[in-house]
């Protein structure tokens, strides 16, 4: 027989107390009021005193209101009848299709053994040369795009998306606008992926809870699928959403912050999140991509610093354009060594020279006389930025290690480039 | 006496219980779940009937008025042979082990044996009965690798015992009695397993010694410019993407040293895993062995249970002090010690302590300082001298030196590599700044020579940041092939590729050929007047000693790039004034 519970001590923020016992930490509650039901989960446990995270909010809740416990934590239905669906952050059918109720399981479980762990070896073409050749995506890597409010960071991850060729693309969206949500959700259809996606949907308008749960969800079920030996791609958008949403939570339950309001702990929520990606023995993977929107363009806001910290590189979206200096696959290094012998030293060369190139443009700004050195350098970046780290490049690899080593040509002698002689003399354009 | 209690409170990681009977301080207790499974925990604060624990593992289903057992033990490690080239997590389970027996996912409850049981070790008796020793002296010997695995006398041992017997040459296993010894009629068995407390430093010798002796890395800029000594502690802090972990992975592939033991303490899974799966196959040049034959790896990653990461670095330096008192030179490379305040800070924030500065607790200096007075080079009682070597990387927060880890890890350390940004971004490897950076250790080349080379890095930045103002027109030709020079020094010395076979490890010897090499082109007084052609013909130099640095050793192809720069120098272009 299930207990009833009908007196709800306090409520603030969207947690409520209430008294109760033999309740275990974590569990699911259910709270059920004249303004409807909503599903909870308990974050603390003092004495008898139980707090419970309303996922809806406690927007209308009231202390007469029904709460009961159901025994275990949350849970979320897996199956192949999952693709094609979309679901709110907290796990219901937004798609007026039937909610999935069969074989049920923990959602956010323990972390795998890296003893088990392989090594990502997998290269994941995406045919954009500014991640092919400079920063190579991994399968089985994790990596965020770091970017402010109106860049294209949502076109970029639709693009991989769809490129990447993974068995299952499952899309965690958190505070996002409608219409992102919608754009995705063309875009999986247009490129004919829908039926091997899953899409996991919090909304700006909906309650914050449901916002924490979007990953975890997502995650667990990339998790299962990957067990079975599927490649997994799950793209997270945006991750500073989900760490306000934290926030939020963390200051009602009266955590002392550590940095700028965030909880002490930020760094091992998002982290354990992130570190779901793996590479399997037996084949599976999940590869994370995650937006990371930087509040006024600072890496050194607590979000996209801690996020750096944790994921295996980042991509800088700046301008339009994916940023060489700042962004960095520290995974390539497991690919770029089996593509072409000239990939890292076009990698390493290219970018010496458009930094090089960069302190002209200062200097150039400021007046000074360009010297022959300079005027070259400046030309290059001319090239460089058109036919390389341009959005609109859309070639595979090999054709954008040619282009590059045709833009060398175009504007230096083979030693200028710092290139390694051997190579120079293998892959130089012959005139 | 083991008491036992009932549990009041369940928050994050921290759980409150109400107990009967004594309790100790940091004393190990077990939650026990409904289901039956016990979860480890420590005591960490004592409020009357109430203790606070931090649980190991994720609190999920624990409800108030479930039991515990506190038991009298502290957090401790099992010593002995075997623990070289085994995979741990913070709290000693061995995780390839765990993966045969649990499965895919570290499910909370399961903890295994450190020490393997059915292992036999050629064990070799070197005292006789009526031998008088005291705490770790030798008793006997087993070969583990390479190493002779001294089995010594109980660290807890109080004054003087007597040999009573002891088990003549032979095969045992670890658990097997290998000798009596006596005291005032009392008796103690001993085997080759010692059990150690790790939050109170293991250290039981003659004396400790001043640091001597330069722990080569193979790496330039630290062997040559910021050197490390065996026993010394060092400190890499830097932003995301500088290069921490890697000069890490570096240094623990090509540090002449006997063990390293790798801690990875709240960081990606996947570094540990690149270590893990790649050195069984790496050579270790010094003894022809893989490099997991002097390895030991602390796994204790991000997304782990926070509890058991800040007791990883324990485990860590306890592993680290055991075998330097078995008489190895031991480096402990601990990433990353932010990971581990982070994880004090959150406890921290738990327990409700007053918070210091960016909410970290108020004892994190002294922490961090404990921790790394525990590293050190000490003449052991048998009179042979073995160290301990410790370095940490320091992740702070926006990538900002003033942070509180840092700060308080920079007063206790006697090498600061910092890494930066600006180098990183330009591609310069290893990224450690050489401006910023400072050693008190003595490296592989004389400090005068050094310092002359370092002065010109000095002055080209000086004259760079000039030139960033006046323009190139501005600056005179000398000012200008200085900057060049220093350029130079950096580009072919500093930097170093980590990916090219050979250019990856830079013997001693190397680097004294090169550091001359490199001197004269540094003294050398170049005649040109024009920029242009001074500029190339240092991007000639640059080339043809990178050349010099991707051929092997005294091979044709070295000769040939020598050739090359003695040309260049002895060209009209270089001509002497």
């Amino acid at each position: 027989m299930r207990k009833f519970y009908t007196k709800i001590d306090n409520i603030a923020g969207n947690v409520a107390t209430l008294k109760a016992t033999g309740v275990g930490y974590e569990e699911l509650a259910l709270v059920e009021g004249s303004w409807g039901k909503s599903l909870a989960q308990v974050i603390r446990v003092n004495g008898d005193n139980v707090s419970l995270q309303v996922f809806a909010g406690t927007r209308g809740v009231s202390t007469g209101d029904r709460v009961s416990f159901t025994g275990h934590s949350m849970r979320f239905s897996f199956s192949d009848d999952l693709f094609g669906r979309v679901f709110s952050g907290g796990g219901e059918a937004r798609d007026n299709r039937g909610e999935l109720t069969d074989n049920l399981i923990e959602v956010g479980g323990p972390a795998v053994n890296p003893a088990i762990r392989l090594m990502p070896h997998r290269m994941i073409p995406t045919n954009i040369p500014m991640i092919d050749v400079f920063n190579t995506l991994v399968e089985g890597q994790k990596l965020p795009i770091f970017s402010i409010p109106g860049e294209p960071y949502n076109e970029l991850l639709a693009r991989i998306a769809l490129q990447a060729e993974a068995d299952v693309i499952i899309f965690g969206g958190m505070g996002l606008k409608y219409d992102e949500y919608l754009f995705f959700k063309n875009r999986l259809e247009e490129g004919g992926a829908m039926n091997r996606s899953i899409m996991f949907i919090h909304t700006a308008s909906d309650p914050v809870v449901e916002c924490l749960q979007t990953p975890d969800i997502a995650l667990t079920v990339a998790e299962q699928f990957a067990i079975k030996g599927k490649r997994v791609l799950v793209l997270l958008t945006d991750m500073t959403n989900f760490a306000n949403a934290l926030k939020e939570i963390s200051i009602t339950m009266e955590q002392i912050p550590s940095n700028r309001g965030y909880p002490g702990d930020l760094y091992s929520q998002l982290a354990s999140r992130y570190e779901k990606a793996v590479v399997f023995e037996e084949g599976g993977s999940i590869t994370l991509m995650a937006v990371t929107t930087m509040p006024g363009d600072d890496v050194t806001h607590p979000v996209p610093d801690n996020t750096g910290y944790i994921t295996e590189g980042q991509f800088y979206l700046k301008g339009g354009v994916i940023d060489p200096f700042g962004s960095l696959s520290r995974l390539k290094q497991q690919v770029n060594g089996k593509t072409r012998d000239d990939h890292r030293a076009i990698m390493d060369g290219c970018i010496q020279l458009y930094a090089k190139c960069r302190e002209t443009r200062e200097k150039r700004a400021m007046g000074f006389e360009m010297s022959d050195w300079d005027n070259k350098l400046l030309k290059y970046g001319e090239s460089f930025e058109k036919q390389i780290m341009s959005f609109s490049a859309n070639i595979g690899l090999f054709d954008a290690l040619q282009q590059c080593w045709n833009i060398l040509a175009e504007h230096f002698e083979p030693r200028e480039t710092g290139i390694r002689s051997n190579l120079c003399d293998q892959f130089w354009p012959k005139k | 006496m083991s008491s036992t209690g009932r549990i009041v409170t369940v928050y994050g990681n921290m759980v409150t219980a109400e107990v009967e009977g004594t309790v100790r301080q940091n004393a190990v207790a077990y939650c026990q779940r409904s289901d039956g499974v016990r979860l480890m925990s420590e005591i960490i604060r004592i409020r009357g009937k109430l203790a606070d624990m931090q649980v190991f593992e994720l609190t999920r289903g624990l409800k108030v008025g479930d039991p515990v057992e506190i038991t009298e033990e502290l957090l401790s490690l099992e010593l002995g042979p075997g623990l070289i080239g085994m995979v741990y997590d913070g709290l000693q389970n061995p995780l390839p082990e765990m993966a045969a027996q649990v499965g895919k996912f570290l499910e909370p409850g399961h903890y295994l044996k450190a020490l393997d049981r059915k292992r036999d070790w050629d064990f070799t008796p070197l005292v006789a009965p009526g031998t008088v020793l005291t705490a770790a002296e030798n008793l006997g010997k087993v070969k583990e690798n390479i190493f002779d695995h001294f089995i010594m006398a109980p660290f807890t041992l109080n004054g003087e015992w007597k040999v009573k017997s002891i088990a003549p040459a032979g095969k045992y296993k670890v658990d097997k009695e290998i000798a009596v010894l006596e005291k005032d009629g009392q008796t103690v068995s001993v085997n080759m397993i010692q059990r150690w407390p790790v939050r109170i430093p293991l250290g039981i010798y003659r004396e400790r010694l001043l640091p001597t002796q330069t722990m080569v890395t193979k790496q330039r800029i630290i062997d040559t410019f910021f050197p490390i000594m065996l026993g010394g502690t060092y400190c890499i802090p830097g932003p995301f993407g500088a290069g921490k972990t890697v000069l890490q992975q570096i240094t623990s592939r090509h540090a002449e040293i006997d063990l390293v033991i790798v801690a990875a303490c709240g960081e990606r899974a996947g570094e540990v895993v690149e270590t893990l799966r790649e050195f069984p196959h790496l050579k270790d040049p010094r003894t022809g062995k893989t490099l997991i034959e002097r390895t030991i790896i602390i796994c204790n990653t991000s997304s782990m249970p926070v509890a058991a990461r800040e007791s990883s670095v324990y485990t860590a330096i306890t592993l680290g002090e055991y075998y330097r008192q078995v008489g190895l030179n031991v480096l402990l490379l601990a990433d990353s010690t932010s990971r581990w305040a982070q994880a004090l800070r959150e406890m921290s924030g738990r327990l409700e302590e007053i918070p210091g500065e960016e909410a970290f607790p108020a004892y994190l200096e002294s922490s961090i300082a404990r921790f790394y007075e525990r590293g050190g080079i000490v003449e052991l009682k048998d009179g042979r001298k073995a160290s301990l070597t410790v370095g940490g990387t320091v992740s702070p927060a926006g990538g900002n030196f003033e942070e509180p880890v840092t700060q308080g890890t920079l007063k206790v350390v006697g090498a600061f590599l910092g890494l930066s940004y600006a180098r990183s971004y330009a591609r310069r490897f290893p990224a450690i700044d050489p401006l910023e950076s400072w050693s008190k250790y003595a490296g592989v080349i004389a400090h005068e020579k050094v310092a002359w080379a370092h002065g010109f890095l000095k002055r080209g930045k000086s004259i760079y940041e000039m030139m960033q103002v006046v323009g190139e027109e501005g600056t005179s030709i000398d000012d200008f092939v200085i900057y060049l020079k220093s350029e130079f020094l950096d580009n072919v010395y500093l930097q170093q590729n980590s990916f090219d076979e050979v250019d990856a490890a830079c013997p001693v010897d190397r680097q004294q050929h090169l550091f001359e090499m490199v001197t004269n082109v540094l003294k050398h007084k170049f005649e040109i007047t024009d920029k242009a052609r001074a500029r190339d013909l240092f991007f000639t130099l640059t080339e043809q000693f990178r050349d010099w640095n991707y051929s092997p050793w005294q091979s044709d192809q070295m000769k040939t790039a020598e050739n090359a720069i003695k040309a260049t120098m002895s060209s009209k272009e270089a001509a002497h004034a």
